[in-house]
């Protein structure tokens, strides 16, 4: 087998692995927390007999590790099973607002990296001079402060005094792609100056570090351009490190946005788990959880896997 | 000056400027004193003006969670109740002014001892599905909350009743107990009468209301479009399309509201609702509702159950302050008892209690207590500011020698572990539509949601005594005996009640404030238009 087909292999069984282990943390977890869907559901109103009541009905009665394998056998099958508070189908929920999140994830991305890997090439080119602390100011001033601030200051002026932009970040199926992405403006803002400083500074630090090697030094010699050098020689001998922050940067763009979708009132999957968490709608949080772990383990694999083709000698080892 | 002089021209049409005033001030801005008193006129005119047919109305609102379902019994928060009153209608409804108002039934007669009540239901109201509503229906939604499996919200009100009869369109239901109120309980927004009662799917959303379920997105928005068929079609149900929109957080609904992309918000936070009234183009409702922020302790425990030490605390507590501090203006001062002036059969002749830390500090020596900090536990989750009051509490308490420690718990699971289970924390009470209701919710001996643990025979005599008595003045005699023994020995301690704060956009027509809830007591989607 192909060195490189049995690494994938391993990495996604040992990723199989660290879901069940998630899984089985998250029910844990949701079960440690004080209090049961049936109590948070009936919240202030609820009654012992009522209690009893949606306990039975809910299944609340059975122990805690049958409930657990019913959802694990069920989850195997693809059945991400029924809310207990609303009895909706999770699988269609979550679709719905799984692809919500990844719509807004994929603008934020598209515009983030490619202009996070450019300002970060163009630090290096500019190393020490104005463009380059210039950038690093910017950067490192919107990852510093707090997103929803960045969020409120952004909806004040750009929605509420200018009328550019949407306030409310709503969409749903009857919106055209153009519609669609006018109202997600202001978030893909946001989420794009969160995550512009982390990729901008490790491009510019891997390259950097590159830029010593004796071979940058003999493409200068060589009489190569500043910018081709860069391009060329150094960019290519600098990608895995990039590509290990673009994917963590990526993962939180999909896990890590809760805040920003309340700000926006976006309907994503953040504020979906949180709702359920308070109402410890265990099959929901379960769902959720395991899918933001997949997201985060899948990113990650990818990300190895880019790594070692990008590195020849990883590619063909001894 | 457009926006000065709209802004004039709004606080007159509220009320809240005169005629004569408006002149002088318009004047100021250029405005020729003619001109002006024609605006005026105009102005206080709009507020009463006709209502506009079309359009499509968007409300933001606070209080909706992807955990929402439409069915009616499970309904807890505000936007499940502005979706039921989209779609569905109770056999009673109450008034802005606190009157009963016939809504499925025509009309409520009852027996001379209050214990039977007759129920003459409407004819030829379909349903959206076209089917005709029938008295069986009525019975068969009673039936359903009556059901301790369907976990209804109403299970408390519908529990008394002992017998129900079908004759002709006539429900009659007998109680086992006799209850003078029994027409406003059923007004309860849970008894929304559905096809079979919803016992065959009470999540379908089918009713007799102004409006169609179109898209339900729990804790997203909720869309709905006008029944064309609506029974009271003439009264209600102006604009085409009404949306609901979820945005649970304060600023992003402000935004929201002020970039025009909603009509209408509910809770607008104290702190800005001042700022937001001077924004262009809204308003700012607030009305003096029942619900209350309060302190509750369970006399049943030390050391509450020495009424010394509770009447010290009581005086210990500057509620003025709260009003102004916590509610910046928006609510009104409580008296210790879970009644205000917003209800039928308040007696205004109790004396208000005022903070007194000489009082306090004497009642608090005479209660004996050791000295060693009494712990009040406050969440965030409690009331808006609960941790503010508490140290405001702490504070004046400490002017008359009371130490208070204050215990700050997690908002999430409050409810489940604090609240009715620690002895005296921070909580709220949202109000009832009458006396009897609220007393029989949280002070009868057998309340399950006794949280103070209030256990007294001679409190819950008077209570069914009222209940029976259908002569008005002989019990709002009776009510004032209760509230005074309440008040001087109950483990209630009611600083404020907290206003309905909505804010409007000028676009909106119709809207009135209504001290039964917040956006016209969840009916300003079915009520208001949108002008043209």
């Amino acid at each position: 087998m192909h060195p490189v087909v049995k690494l994938v292999a391993q990495r996604l069984a040992l990723g199989l692995l660290l879901l069940l282990g998630s899984s089985a943390m998250i029910f844990g977890l949701t079960e440690a927390l004080p209090g049961d869907a049936a109590q948070a559901v009936l919240g202030q109103s609820a009654t012992p007999e009522s209690l009893a009541n949606l306990r039975e009905e809910m299944g609340l009665n059975r122990p805690a590790l049958t409930r657990y394998f019913d959802w694990l056998g069920g989850i195997v099958q693809g059945d991400l099973g029924i809310a207990m508070t609303n009895k909706k189908d999770i699988a269609e929920s979550i679709g719905n607002r799984l692809g919500n999140t990844i719509f807004l994830a994929f603008w934020a991305a598209l515009i983030s990296v490619p202009l996070a890997i450019f300002l970060g090439l163009l630090a290096v080119r500019y190393r020490d001079r104005w463009p380059d602390k210039l950038i690093s100011a910017i950067t490192l001033t919107t990852i510093s402060i707090p997103e929803f601030l960045i969020g409120y200051v952004l909806v004040y002026f750009i929605a509420v005094k200018l009328g550019w932009f949407s306030a409310l970040a709503m969409v749903n199926d009857s919106m055209t792609l153009g519609q669609k992405l006018y109202n997600i403006a202001l978030p893909v803002m946001v989420l794009t100056m969160v995550v512009l400083a982390h990729m901008m500074r490790m491009t510019r630090a891997a390259i950097l570090n590159v830029m010593q090697s004796a071979y940058v030094e003999t493409a200068e010699l060589k009489g190569l351009s500043t910018f081709n050098v860069i391009f060329k020689h150094a960019f290519p001998n600098a990608i895995a490190p990039i590509v290990n922050v673009v994917m963590l940067n990526l993962a939180y763009l999909v896990v890590g946005v809760v805040v920003v979708e309340v700000v926006f009132v976006y309907p994503g999957m953040g504020q979906y788990l949180v709702d359920h968490v308070t109402k410890r709608d265990v099959p929901v949080v379960l769902a959720c959880g395991v899918i933001f772990a997949a997201v985060y383990i899948g990113l990650n694999i990818l990300a190895d896997i880019v790594s070692i083709l990008a590195n020849p000698r990883l590619r063909h080892p001894k | 000056m457009d926006d000065k002089l709209e802004y004039l021209k709004k606080r007159v049409s509220a009320g809240k400027m005169s005629r004569r005033e408006f002149v002088g001030r318009a004047g100021a801005l250029g405005v020729s004193a003619a001109a002006a008193n024609a605006m005026s006129t105009a102005a206080m005119a709009e507020s009463h003006a006709t209502p506009v047919r079309g359009g499509s109305l968007k409300i933001g609102c606070s209080g909706g969670e992807s955990s929402n379902s439409l069915d009616p019994a499970l309904v807890a928060s505000e936007v499940p109740l502005n979706v039921l009153r989209h779609w569905g209608d109770t056999i009673m409804g109450v008034s802005a002014s606190g009157d009963l108002v016939p809504r499925l039934a025509e009309s409520v007669e009852s027996s001379a001892d209050a214990k039977t009540w007759h129920f003459n239901i409407r004819k030829g109201v379909e349903f959206s599905n076209g089917k005709t509503m029938t008295p069986e229906d009525v019975v068969a939604t009673i039936e359903r909350h009556s059901d301790e499996a369907a976990t209804s919200g109403a299970l408390g009100i519908v529990k008394g009743i002992q017998n129900m009869k079908i004759s002709g369109d006539t429900v009659s239901i007998e109680l086992d107990t006799p209850n003078a109120d029994f027409p406003y309980l059923i007004a309860d927004y849970h008894l929304v009468v559905q096809p079979n009662g919803g016992k065959d799917d009470p999540l379908a959303g089918i009713g007799t209301g102004a409006y169609t379920v179109e898209i339900n997105e729990p804790g997203v928005r909720h869309a709905f479009k006008r029944n064309p068929n609506d029974w009271d079609g003439a009264n209600r149900g102006w604009v085409d399309e009404s949306e609901v929109i979820v945005i649970n957080d304060a600023t992003a609904r402000t935004a929201a509201l002020q970039s025009g992309q909603v009509h209408m918000i509910n809770r607008v936070d104290p702190k800005i609702a001042g700022l937001l009234a001077r924004a262009p183009g809204l308003s700012v409702q607030n009305v003096s509702g029942r619900g209350h922020y309060v302190f509750i302790m369970h006399i049943d425990t030390a050391p509450f159950d020495n009424n010394d030490l509770r009447m010290a605390l009581k005086y210990g507590i500057n509620r003025q302050e709260m009003v102004d501090k916590i509610l910046r203006g928006y609510g009104g001062v409580g008296n210790d008892l879970p009644i205000n002036a917003s209800y039928p059969l308040f007696d205004d002749s109790i004396p208000q209690r005022e903070y007194d830390p000489e009082k306090a500090a004497e009642y608090y020596k005479k209660s004996g207590h050791d000295g060693s900090p009494i712990i009040l536990r406050t969440a965030d989750g409690a009331f808006p500011g609960a941790v503010d009051a508490a140290q405001l509490f702490q504070q004046s308490a400490a002017a008359a020698g009371i130490p208070l420690e204050i215990k700050r718990e997690p908002n999430d699971g409050y409810w489940s572990e604090v609240w009715n289970k620690q002895p005296f924390c921070a909580s709220y009470w949202g109000g009832r539509p009458v006396q009897d209701q609220m007393y029989s919710t949280a002070y009868l001996s057998t309340a399950d949601w006794n949280d103070t643990r209030f256990k007294r025979d001679d409190f819950d005599a008077l209570l069914n005594q009222a209940k029976a008595e259908l002569d008005q003045t002989k019990r709002k005699a009776l009510y004032s005996q209760m509230a005074h023994i309440l008040r001087d020995e109950g483990g209630l301690i009611c600083p404020m009640f907290n206003d309905f704060i909505d804010a409007v956009s000028d676009k909106v027509g119709g809207y009135a404030p209504n001290p039964n809830g917040e956006l016209m007591n969840s009916y300003a989607g079915v009520e208001c238009w949108l002008n043209a």
